[in-house]
């Protein structure tokens, strides 16, 4: 079945406990070649756990994972930090993990804008150089599986919208499947296939579309985020408490759409900005 | 040439420098100063160990040394404590323990100065070899690992995701730690050890561009440190561990002699730049 053997990870109800509550629980999801998966939430709410998950970084207390054997993976994670002592330049911390052919390390850095710090040691790099770094390294392994926790933190405006247009280039080329950890619900609308809204569970998921109008969203978000990107919502179904755990019992079995006018209505202050 | 106990020595004392030199540099890496020193403490535990199971005591020191590097390892992973609270817990208590044991057996005296100084003037032969010898399969085994050690030094989660395996490897290197120690414990003492682990790494810094450069150059300033604390001991009559240990320091203080006298000027060049603006 060519579905089964384009699937590169999955996890299936899967959960993490630590020091007396669960982290997250309850995530099913799965990353095909090709695709673009972007995790969404706020702070706190399991987005690089679960990552972390679909790495196997950590072990899962509950539900099951799957990695395709042999899996190759490059790995942007949230933070890096170079001791004074590590004599590490630039050029050196490509080839962490594997030996990359000098050609395709300057294709990596000139890919991210950073050719010019090549010969640089890492620890003197700026935040956002070093966010650069770090994605031409993940980049320059030429990975099946690419997982960017929060990849643009720091990076400058115009960078920002570079290093998007990049990961989008990046899933063209390799074909590779892609996490997205990002806090940019516009980058969301453009690239991503399917976006999972987290807070401890899933909280909603689909195409960009379906997910920034649910009303799920826009009570993570607040609604004049919402507003600005939404097209059309639907109901929520269910209350957070602050710890992302939920707190009513769905009130509606299904999600309902409601038109636009009913939008306008109910929530007339927010959307009559736009 | 091997008759004469000087020769020996500078042998001995230099094949240790090489063993240690790129290891000191992953403790420096790693934050792991004060591991260096737990093991070695350890390996004192290990010696009363010896003495009471009358055992041989490189094996005694060995296996200590391991033990105490394995729970290390697995305390860090509950990640409940800091690193250096572990460590200097695992020291103290691993010699207080030491003492106690030592205590019980009255019939038993040991030179424990012996031990933390060793001496290196008496090293024989079969020591040399051994040293050599076992040098030798450490190195080995460190070429081998480099790269994921390396990487894992740098960024475990990196590794891990990568599929570079860091804990076979941080395990790998830990029984590599307390090999060094056993073998070169009695020879040139725990201080000794701890000192040629540290400070030549310290001072190839400034000059090192990257990981292998650095661990080359601890190699060569280990080799400087033991080659004039021993010709020195000889000239001026002073104990010869330590002395080695002094000069490893005149070392790392030649070392950063350049960098300070640098941002010296950058500071000054700053202040100028500053006055000048206004």
């Amino acid at each position: 079945m060519p579905q089964e053997t384009k699937k590169l990870i999955e996890l299936q109800n899967a959960g993490v406990f630590r020091s007396g509550g669960w982290l997250v629980r309850g995530i099913s999801m799965s990353v095909n070649a090709g695709e673009i998966i972007t995790l969404i939430g706020p702070n706190g709410s399991g987005k690089s756990t679960t990552a972390m998950m679909a790495l196997g970084l950590i072990k899962t207390d509950e539900g099951s994972t799957f990695r395709r054997p042999n899996l190759r993976v490059g790995y942007v994670p949230q933070k890096l930090s170079i001791d004074w002592t590590l004599p590490l330049t630039v050029r050196r911390f490509i080839s962490l993990t594997k030996n990359i052919p000098a050609n395709d390390i300057d294709f990596a850095l000139s890919l991210t804008d950073t050719s010019h710090l090549a010969k640089k040691e890492l620890r003197t790099l700026s935040g956002g150089e070093l966010q650069r770094v770090l994605v031409a390294r993940a980049i320059a392994l030429s990975p099946e599986f690419l997982v960017l926790d929060e990849p643009v933190q720091g990076v400058d405006f115009n960078g920002e919208a570079r290093l998007y247009s990049l990961i989008e280039e990046t899933r063209k080329r390799l074909n590779c499947g892609i996490l997205l950890i990002s806090h940019d619900l516009h980058m969301v609308m453009s690239a991503t296939d399917q976006v999972i809204c987290l807070n401890g569970h899933i909280c909603c998921s689909g195409s960009p579309e379906v997910v920034t109008s649910s009303s799920e969203f826009r009570t993570l978000f607040g609604d004049k985020v919402a507003s600005t990107l939404a097209l059309y919502q639907h109901k929520h179904n269910h209350e957070h408490a602050l710890d992302g755990s939920i707190k009513s019992a769905p009130k509606d079995k299904s999600l309902i759409k409601t038109s636009s006018e009913d939008t306008n209505s109910r929530d007339g202050k927010e959307t009559s900005h736009v | 040439m091997f008759d004469d106990f000087f020769i020996r020595a500078l042998l001995g004392g230099i094949g240790t420098a090489i063993i240690v030199g790129p290891l000191g540099c992953f403790i420096v890496w790693r934050r792991l100063a004060y591991f260096g020193d737990t093991l070695s403490h350890s390996a004192l535990l290990g010696v009363a160990l010896a003495l009471l199971f009358e055992i041989n005591i490189t094996v005694a020191v060995f296996i200590t040394s391991l033990v105490v590097a394995f729970s290390l390892f697995l305390l860090q992973k509950r990640r409940n404590l800091s690193s250096d609270t572990l460590l200097g817990m695992l020291a103290h208590s691993s010699i207080a323990l030491e003492l106690v044991v030592l205590a019980f057996m009255s019939w038993v005296r040991v030179d424990l100065l012996g031990f933390l100084f060793g001496d290196i003037l008496s090293i024989t032969k079969t020591d040399v070899f051994l040293i050599w010898f076992g040098g030798i399969i450490v190195l080995a085994m460190l070429v081998k690992i480099w790269r994921p050690l390396f990487a894992a030094t740098v960024s475990p989660e990196i590794a891990k995701a990568e599929e570079l395996a860091p804990d076979y490897t941080n395990i790998l290197f830990m029984i590599m730690m307390a090999l060094v120690i056993a073998i070169s414990m009695k020879i040139v003492g725990v201080m000794l050890i701890t000192a040629l682990l540290i400070i030549p790494a310290a001072a190839a810094r400034s000059f090192s561009r990257s990981p292998e450069q650095m661990a080359l150059l601890a190699i060569l300033f280990g080799i400087l440190a033991v080659s004039f604390g021993l010709f020195g001991s000889l000239q001026f009559d002073t104990p010869a561990g330590p002395s080695i240990i002094v000069s490893a320091l005149l070392l790392f203080i030649v070392s950063i002699l350049p960098n300070l006298f640098s941002s010296q000027e950058k500071s000054t060049e700053i202040k100028n730049t500053k006055i000048r603006s206004r």
